[in-house]
């Protein structure tokens, strides 16, 4: 196993100094692209470590979706300062060097604990896993990771998926008061915000992207809904499916296919509250049913579950697609 | 036989990582996003060779998913506007 | 016996491809000749590991799998072909 621990450690290294790099670089824009390598290479690592359910959620988010978040806020960020300060350099420079300096200090400090921590666990290290193994035939899923997360900890799934919404709320708020309830665009544009000339790539419904935005996503939408159900026993699961889903809605998105609907439209805020309203009732439910908050009745596990995850995609795919998109604009695009 | 397919992802690894430099020096937003859009594919390639190493369903999940977004960051920068002052690549 | 020679054999000429296509990237002059290099060579390459991979699938749903990876890495290498080659002019790359 020597070939694997020299791969390893080369991975390793190449992880540090590609995210030194990324941190140490002067362009905005080749930071993202080294932090969207990053994510890449570690979803290998992931592999390497046998954790196939990180790694598929590394690949969706960090990789895929991560990416045109982070690429689409630094557009959004470039224009709106290149608009504000009209060609002048802006004012602020950030925290101050002794404020960097202590940063650093601090940074280390944290990151020098976690290696000295976990570099002194005892071997084996203690770990829930042995008892956790043995109660999760009870919740009727074949995936471990699955199992844990909608049956030992749905709690903490539960708050996530309420943070998720929260966030969207967050991302909404940001929109001018003339824009409330209007849908958010991140689609071709014919016209740039910095000086009037044109910029961008004008909308061409016969384009490459549209090509893709075409051709993919029916596709996507039976990988999606494959990995949801294969989550049960095999690495997937319901965040991995919504993530799917999502990139497939952002592609028809960004070729300018289709628009989001208008954030003020019932229908579409009932879509976007429908998992967390969903798996908050079922909690409630588990309290005549089965004794306590969030208790599945054991013969119901798994039906309980198959119907919470569906409500989830949905919710978490719409989710995504908000958080992605930005806060609702009326500026124009096609 | 499941080692040779090994090394050989270790090796197509090891290429990508080497077309990294490319990232770091490219002198054009379009030489950086190409690395990235390689990086992807050697892992999708590298990934394939674990499947068929191992029989591991999940690497092949893996790479069904990494082949579909790919191209979405490269998507996202070619809707973005031309960088204006100061966009450097 | 005959599947596993094929499997090494086509998954090393992928394996070169890809290395071809890397030597490509940091070879070539400018960024419009490296975009041949990326697009055709590695997506060959992916093609060609994809092939020799099919005969060691477990059951008939991998091996659609392996297709429908193949098939997503040749769409996705058409369309950010064109892309890359509009960014790079448009950032006034080529020369």
């Amino acid at each position: 196993m020597i070939a694997g621990a020299v791969f390893d450690i080369a991975l390793v290294a190449l992880l540090v100094a590609l995210a030194a790099w990324s941190v140490s670089t002067r362009s905005g824009f080749t930071a993202i692209v080294g932090f969207i390598g990053y994510g890449v290479l570690l979803v290998v690592a992931w592999m390497r470590l046998r954790a196939p359910d990180v790694a598929l959620t590394e690949g969706t988010i960090a990789a895929g979706l991560g990416g045109v978040l982070l690429l689409t806020a630094q557009a959004r960020v470039g224009e709106s300062a290149a608009r504000t300060s009209a060609g002048a350099p802006r004012q602020d420079g950030g925290p101050s060097t002794i404020a960097r300096i202590g940063i650093a200090i601090l940074c280390a400090f944290v990151g020098a604990s976690l290696i000295a921590v976990v570099l002194s666990l005892p071997e084996p290290a203690p770990s829930l896993a042995p008892l956790t193994a043995e109660a999760l035939p009870r919740v009727g899923l074949g995936n471990p990771v699955n199992a844990v997360l909608l049956g030992a900890r749905a709690l903490d799934t539960l708050l996530e998926k309420v943070v998720v919404f929260l966030a969207v709320i967050g991302v909404w708020s940001l929109s001018r008061d003339h824009a409330w309830g209007s849908s958010p665009s991140i689609g071709p544009r014919t016209t740039s915000r910095v000086g009037g000339a044109a910029g961008g790539i004008a909308p061409a419904p016969a384009g490459p992207i549209a090509m893709l935005a075409r051709i993919v996503p029916p596709f996507g939408i039976v990988v999606a809904g494959y990995l949801l159900w294969n989550g049960a026993n095999e690495p997937g699961g319901a965040f991995a499916s919504a993530a799917m889903l999502a990139a497939m809605a952002l592609l028809v998105l960004m070729a300018g296919l289709g628009r989001i609907p208008r954030c003020s439209q019932g229908s579409w805020r009932a879509t976007i509250v429908a998992g967390p309203l969903l798996f908050m009732a079922v909690a409630l439910l588990g309290l005549p049913l089965a004794g306590a908050f969030l208790a599945f009745p054991e013969a119901w596990s798994k039906p309980i579950i198959v119907v919470i995850e569906i409500a989830l995609v949905i919710s978490v795919a719409s989710a995504l697609v908000l958080l992605i998109a930005g806060p609702p604009t009326t500026e124009p695009s096609p | 036989m499941s080692a040779v397919l090994l090394a050989m992802a270790a090796a197509v690894i090891a290429t990508t990582i080497a077309a990294l430099w490319r990232a770091v020096n490219g002198p054009a937003r379009s030489d950086r996003l190409m690395s990235v859009q390689l990086l992807g594919t050697g892992a999708i390639a590298a990934l394939l060779l674990v499947a068929g190493a191992t029989g591991a369903g999940s690497a092949l999940d893996l790479a069904l998913v990494l082949a579909m977004l790919s191209s979405f960051a490269t998507i996202a920068v070619a809707l973005a506007p031309a960088p204006g002052r100061g966009g450097a690549a | 016996m005959l599947l596993d020679f094929w499997t090494v054999a086509v998954a090393a000429l992928g394996v070169l491809f890809f290395v071809a296509g890397t030597a490509g990237v940091l070879r070539f002059p400018d960024p419009l000749s490296r975009l041949h290099a990326v697009t055709k060579a590695d997506t060959l390459g992916v093609g060609l590991i994809a092939l020799a991979i099919v005969p060691q699938a477990a059951t008939p749903l991998d091996a659609a799998k392996i297709l429908l990876i193949w098939l997503a890495t040749m769409l996705s290498a058409a369309t950010v072909g064109p892309l890359l080659a509009r960014v790079a002019i448009r950032n006034g790359d080529e020369r």
